[in-house]
């Protein structure tokens, strides 16, 4: 086989890499290298040091250790039946470019995955190898995520936790049958299974290392579900996210658009990626996380949410009986399902009518956004009248469709 | 008109000892400019020193608000702040109307610059010195406001073990691993021109784009183009966004590949079938394949795994309990949350050893619904219950216990298979229909959830009472 130089090696791994849309670099402990030998600190915001014409965040140097599988996933470009290019990093050369990358501030860390070679447990050594190297060897206190290959064993699960910042398991496909269909070699109980062992060994650490002031072991994990790879729904995905989060206690749920890859599968469609979809599965999850929404207020399973508005303003529409809202008197919990007011801006009315009657314009400077929000909500000097009551809101909500230059 | 004057662009400092002075005097906002120009013949009236006559107080996020304020490059930002500090004297409460415009106005360009900072943090890019004795790296950067100085400890933090240089139009700071040092502004010239790396930075920024999700207006927001000019890989921009399109459409038009068929051949080789065949399992390792694979009921689809029973194969006494909670769900072992702890302990104190014992579940998978980003228990329910007891029955037939016992009603529902009233059963063995004694008592999680402390003594006294019953007609005691 021909040797590839490091250049070109890069170019395939990273390349096979850019389908995992998980990118964050936050979340981790407060750590510095002054009292180290190496470079490196986290200081809980992730930073984005680069945005790709896809817009997408550059925070890691996402790559794969190798892109040989022995696995054949249908949505994945390196499944074992797929013609790409393959490469294989060796653990020193990862070492070395992260850590030039780092000193260059390219990049805040590592994300590593790989592909499946020989076994689980082979391939999970390898890559905990790349991280115990860094963390030992060269006192690197920069971010380093680790995927974890479900069929490795509890321990090298357990030692990729002492060295990484966070860790993921894909679980791909929001319905087990589907997964089952697509990904023949992976099994769902496995992977749920894996994210079940490390929710407890990230909660047992949990308190010593507050005690501790330090970390002494991976802070969260995270999944990713490609979306329009197989016929789930909306209300089908959410499910399987409120039910990872409950469950696993997950840092985020990733929503990847399924995109169409070079050398593609016969089995899934070749077509744009349904990137508004994608979206509106994002504002969705938001606000189960963060705006006290359970899932089946959002969506019903079989169901899809409605492209044309944000999840947020659907609900309302759906339930114009709880509006309109007086900003001046409502509960948080009330505002924060106010379209157009976002947990920012609740806050910052919150402070704000205790010192003054809110108008307007006020509502404005606070960064509520009017257009979406004035339907809905009574101030000192404005009241919706029969505007909420209105069949044609939704269409005053919606903004109108661009038109494009054939 | 009073003159007052500042020792540079970002003199705080400077700035709050002149407006302390200038408000303890009575001079209204209006009445002061604002400069850090040098004039030769300084004309204005001298600056009282602050003193007794100046002493009141600013809410502390006030003077937070400010030293940020002042970094940003907007003309009237001393002005602003010194309207504000002049307001809070009437209106204490200003600071905390977020709507004000004023406040609104502050707080913008405070975020302007931390914005500024974090993005200097972000997209500034070191490059090795060619020569240098030890390894030392240099970087030009232009800061949208002036964080220079306020940023550099940052970089002090997170390069403590690297001498570096940072050059801006504003200022120079440099750390030599012991001190940092805040020079003139410099200019591009006095860094170096190239590092090897900037190649490999490429190939990674152009491999990791996927053209199939092009979207150039949101790399803008983030990346503004005024950073592009110092960013080694932004040079690749246009020619990836002008390919894109017709990559991706490459893509499309490709159409899919057939894989190899030695290829195709393998992999069916390797699917797993994880269907159940539905056969009487012959024996417990049976049991659990089965169990994790099982469909007679809904309840795996929420749940993370099966969980089967575990202990001695031949046990003469055998506990059923209702399900696995959220710790045994994650654990894929029966009784190992709070409600197997409290059954260990009163199995202990009635002197029963565990690993002479078998326990499971009438129910192998966890019920439960969501309650925000928890897991609440839920009862399963009769159906459930029933579908189950393949299970329950396949590991009585198996362990052929001498005594069973029923932790619970939903224990006793799924080994008598008719509802069984705890209360007025607990405390006497119950002859089941295969020739086995049961006895039925309190679920260890019952106990758990007794909110009075006495009912609950007693309760868990009848609780150690029953097992060690148990106990003595299984001939463990």
């Amino acid at each position: 086989m021909a040797v590839l130089d490091l250049r070109r090696k890069l170019a395939i791994l990273s390349d096979a890499a850019k389908y995992d849309a998980s990118c964050a670099s936050s979340g981790a402990e407060k750590r510095s290298s002054v009292d180290g030998k190496g470079v490196g600190s986290t200081e809980g915001m992730g930073i984005c040091h680069a945005y790709a014409p896809d817009g997408r965040c550059i925070s890691l140097l996402k790559i794969l250790l190798t892109n040989f599988c022995i696995y054949d996933c249908a949505y994945c470009i390196n499944r074992v039946s797929s013609n790409t290019p393959r490469a294989r990093f060796t653990v020193k050369e990862v070492v070395d470019l992260t850590l030039n990358f780092y000193k260059r501030n390219y990049i805040e860390g590592l994300f590593l995955s790989s592909g499946v070679i020989r076994t689980g447990d082979y391939t999970m050594e390898e890559m905990v190898r790349v991280a115990k190297s860094l963390r030992l060897d060269h006192d690197f206190r920069g971010y380093i995520h680790l995927k974890l290959i479900p069929e490795a064993s509890p321990e090298l699960a357990a030692e990729a936790g002492l060295y990484a910042d966070r860790v993921s398991i894909n679980i791909e496909l929001p319905r087990d049958d589907s997964l089952a269909d697509l990904a023949p070699e992976k099994s769902p109980t496995d992977i749920k299974r894996a994210m079940g062992r490390m929710r407890q060994a990230i909660d047992d650490h949990a308190e010593p290392a507050r005690k501790a002031g330090r970390r002494s072991f991976a802070r969260s994990q995270s999944t990713q579900l490609i979306v329009g790879a197989d016929d789930a729904r909306d209300g089908d995905i959410l499910a399987r996210s409120a039910n990872l989060y409950g469950a696993y206690r997950l840092g985020r749920v990733y929503y990847s658009a399924f995109s169409p890859i070079p050398d593609a599968s016969h089995r899934l469609p070749l077509a744009r990626p349904p990137l508004l979809r994608e979206h509106r599965l994002y504002q969705a999850d938001w606000l189960m996380r963060f705006y006290g929404f359970e899932r089946p207020e959002i969506v019903a399973e079989g169901e899809d949410l409605d492209l044309t508005v944000d999840p947020k303003t659907s609900w309302a529409l759906r339930n114009r009986a709880s509006f309109p809202v007086h900003v001046q008197t409502a509960d948080k919990e009330t505002l924060l399902r106010v379209p157009g007011l976002g947990a920012k801006a609740v806050e910052r009315i919150l402070a704000a009518r205790k010192v003054t009657r809110l108008t307007l314009d006020d509502l404005k400077r606070v960064g509520a956004v009017l257009k979406r929000a004035r339907a809905f909500v009574v101030t000192a000097d404005w009241t919706p009248g029969a505007l909420a009551d209105r069949d044609s809101l939704k269409a005053a909500l919606v903004p109108p469709q661009q038109l494009s230059l054939f | 008109m009073r003159v007052a004057r500042l020792a540079s662009e970002i003199d705080f400092a400077g700035w709050r000892a002149a407006a302390r002075a200038l408000r303890a005097e009575g001079v209204a906002p209006e009445a002061v400019v604002w400069t850090v120009e040098r004039e030769l013949f300084d004309l204005e009236t001298p600056l009282a020193p602050s003193g007794a006559s100046a002493n009141f107080t600013v809410p502390a996020a006030f003077v937070e608000l400010a030293e940020q304020v002042v970094q940003n490059r907007a003309s009237d930002r001393f002005a602003l702040l010194y309207r504000i500090l002049w307001r809070l004297e009437r209106e204490p409460r200003l600071i905390d109307n977020p709507a004000d415009p004023d406040m609104t106005r502050a707080r913008d360009m405070a975020k302007a610059v931390s914005r500024a900072a974090h993005k200097m943090k972000a997209f500034l890019r070191f490059r090795l010195v060619e020569g240098a004795a030890t390894e030392t790296y240099a970087a030009w950067f232009e800061p949208a406001h002036r964080v220079t100085e306020a940023t550099a400890p940052f970089f002090v933090r997170r390069f403590t073990n690297m001498d570096w240089t940072i050059l801006t139009p504003d200022a120079c700071v440099a750390w030599d691993r012991q001190r940092l040092t805040v020079s003139e502004g410099a200019d591009p010239a006095d860094a170096p021109s190239e590092d090897a790396q900037e190649e490999l930075w490429r190939t990674y920024y152009a491999s990791i784009f996927n053209p199939a999700r092009l979207n150039p207006r949101q790399m803008r927001q983030e990346m503004p183009k005024r950073y592009w000019r110092n960013l080694p890989e932004a040079a690749l921009i246009p020619e990836l966004i002008e390919t894109a399109q017709e990559r991706a459409a490459a893509m499309v038009a490709a159409g899919p590949s057939k894989p190899p068929e030695r290829k195709l051949k393998a992999a069916l080789r390797h699917a797993r079938d994880a269907s159940y065949d539905g056969s009487l399992p012959g024996s417990l390792d049976d049991i659990a394949t089965g169990v994790e694979v099982c469909r007679r009921c809904d309840l795996w689809r929420d749940a993370t795994q099966g969980v089967p029973g575990e202990g001695a194969a031949r046990a003469p006494l055998m506990f059923v309990g209702e399900q696995p909670g959220d710790q045994e769900d994650l654990a894929g072992r029966p009784f190992v949350g709070p409600a197997g702890q409290v059954f260990e302990k009163a199995l202990a104190e009635a002197g029963v050893a565990r690993d002479r014992t078998y326990v499971t579940n009438a129910v192998k998978h966890f019920k439960h619904a969501l309650r925000g980003k928890r897991r609440i228990h839920k009862t399963p329910d009769r159906g459930e219950v029933t579908a189950c007891r393949w299970w329950l029955d396949a590991e009585r037939r198996l362990v052929k216990p001498r005594v069973i016992v029923m932790l619970g009603a939903t224990a006793a529902l799924g080994v008598i298979g008719k509802p069984t009233p705890i209360g007025a059963n607990r405390g006497k063995a119950l002859a089941l229909p295969d020739k086995t004694q049961g006895l039925v008592t309190y679920h260890p999680s019952f106990l758990l959830r007794l909110p009075d402390a006495e009912a609950k003594a007693r309760a868990y006294a009848e609780f150690v009472e029953d097992l060690r019953l148990a106990g003595e007609l299984a001939q463990l005691i």
